[in-house]
């Protein structure tokens, strides 16, 4: 099917992005990503205190993948914008996931506070894709803050809790002329196809792959189950009724 | 002297460079680490920069992240 995604002039086949944390293994999560084709991987920054491993996880993303650093660890504007600039000074590119999160229990967040980042880093020429607790009016402020995309969460991060906010992200979906990324608490790829089967242009997940038992199968499962529900709904998802259709012929049975 | 390093203060020696610092930290060999100093990421190029006092360095690096 040609069905391509465009973000900020990049096509997009596979649906599924991938968020690179949590793996036990740098080798694990580039089977990963190699096996289940993926093509968006987010990575974030840290301070480095002192010895470490002698590996750089970027050498384990494929060439041709695109590469979001995120801005986790900020907790204000100020900070995700200081982020993503050393981010695109250390030659990452200007794709950047806002993330402002001052809530330690449930990682909720900052709508506020990723709206004014996304304002300053548009102008800057980012690709910017925030990620926010879904919100239609937040939602619209995002894209008139220049937004390329909008990452609602489905629960809170690492849960996988699915799509609890599904009500007002189909919400979004229908009133923002903008690619809808579910990002944040998806851990099943049912979970996944149904937040494509509303109109969702992509999932994103993390820990349910790098924690699973088999990350590599699961991611292949996730792209999977991503793919099937944007084949669903661009051939149009069955509407639900409230009494019984016959799939078989009423006539001509095998009874006097 | 003094500089800051990673958010914190640091007595280093005078005249240090960047490069030092870095094999002091014992990340000298560390692909993945760059550095930031007084706000402008350093190229690999740039790293025999000699440190002031009161400079601020972050030493930083890609890891995984959702």
């Amino acid at each position: 099917m040609d069905d391509f995604l465009l973000i900020g002039g990049k096509k997009i086949s596979n649906r599924f992005f991938l968020g690179t944390g949590k793996f036990s293994s740098n080798e694990l999560m580039r089977k990963a990503i190699e096996e289940s084709k993926v093509e968006v991987v987010t990575v974030a920054l840290r301070r480095v205190d002192g010895g470490g491993k002698n590996e750089n996880i970027l050498d384990f993303i494929p060439k041709r993948c695109i590469i979001m650093s995120n801005t986790s660890g900020a907790r204000n504007a100020d900070e995700a914008v200081r982020i993503a600039r050393i981010a695109k000074a250390a030659g990452m590119g200007n794709w950047v996931k806002i993330e402002v999160i001052s809530d330690a229990k449930y990682l909720l967040p900052d709508n506020f506070e990723t709206i004014k980042a996304t304002e300053i880093l548009a102008k800057e020429g980012f690709v910017v894709m925030p990620y926010f607790n879904p919100d239609l009016m937040d939602a619209r402020r995002l894209r008139d803050a220049g937004a390329a995309t909008v990452m609602p969460l489905g629960s809170p991060i690492g849960t996988n809790k699915g799509l609890k906010t599904k009500e007002i992200i189909q919400i979004i979906v229908n009133e923002i002329n903008l690619p809808v990324v579910v990002d944040a608490g998806i851990g099943r790829p049912s979970q996944a196809a149904e937040a494509m089967e509303l109109g969702c242009a992509a999932v994103l997940a993390n820990t349910a792959v790098a924690l699973a038992q088999d990350p590599v199968k699961t991611a292949v499962a996730f792209s999977l189950g991503v793919q099937a529900g944007r084949y669903a709904f661009v051939a149009g998802i069955a509407q639900e009724k409230n009494v019984a259709e016959a799939s078989s012929p009423l006539t001509g049975f095998l009874q006097d | 002297m003094l500089i800051k390093l990673n958010g914190n203060a640091k007595e280093v020696a005078d005249n240090i460079t960047i490069e030092s610092l870095l094999l002091q930290l014992g990340v000298k060999n560390n692909k993945a680490v760059f550095v930031e100093h007084n706000g402008k990421v350093l190229t690999e190029g740039e790293l025999g920069v000699v440190l002031g006092k009161n400079d601020i360095v972050e030493v930083i690096s890609f890891v995984g992240g959702g």
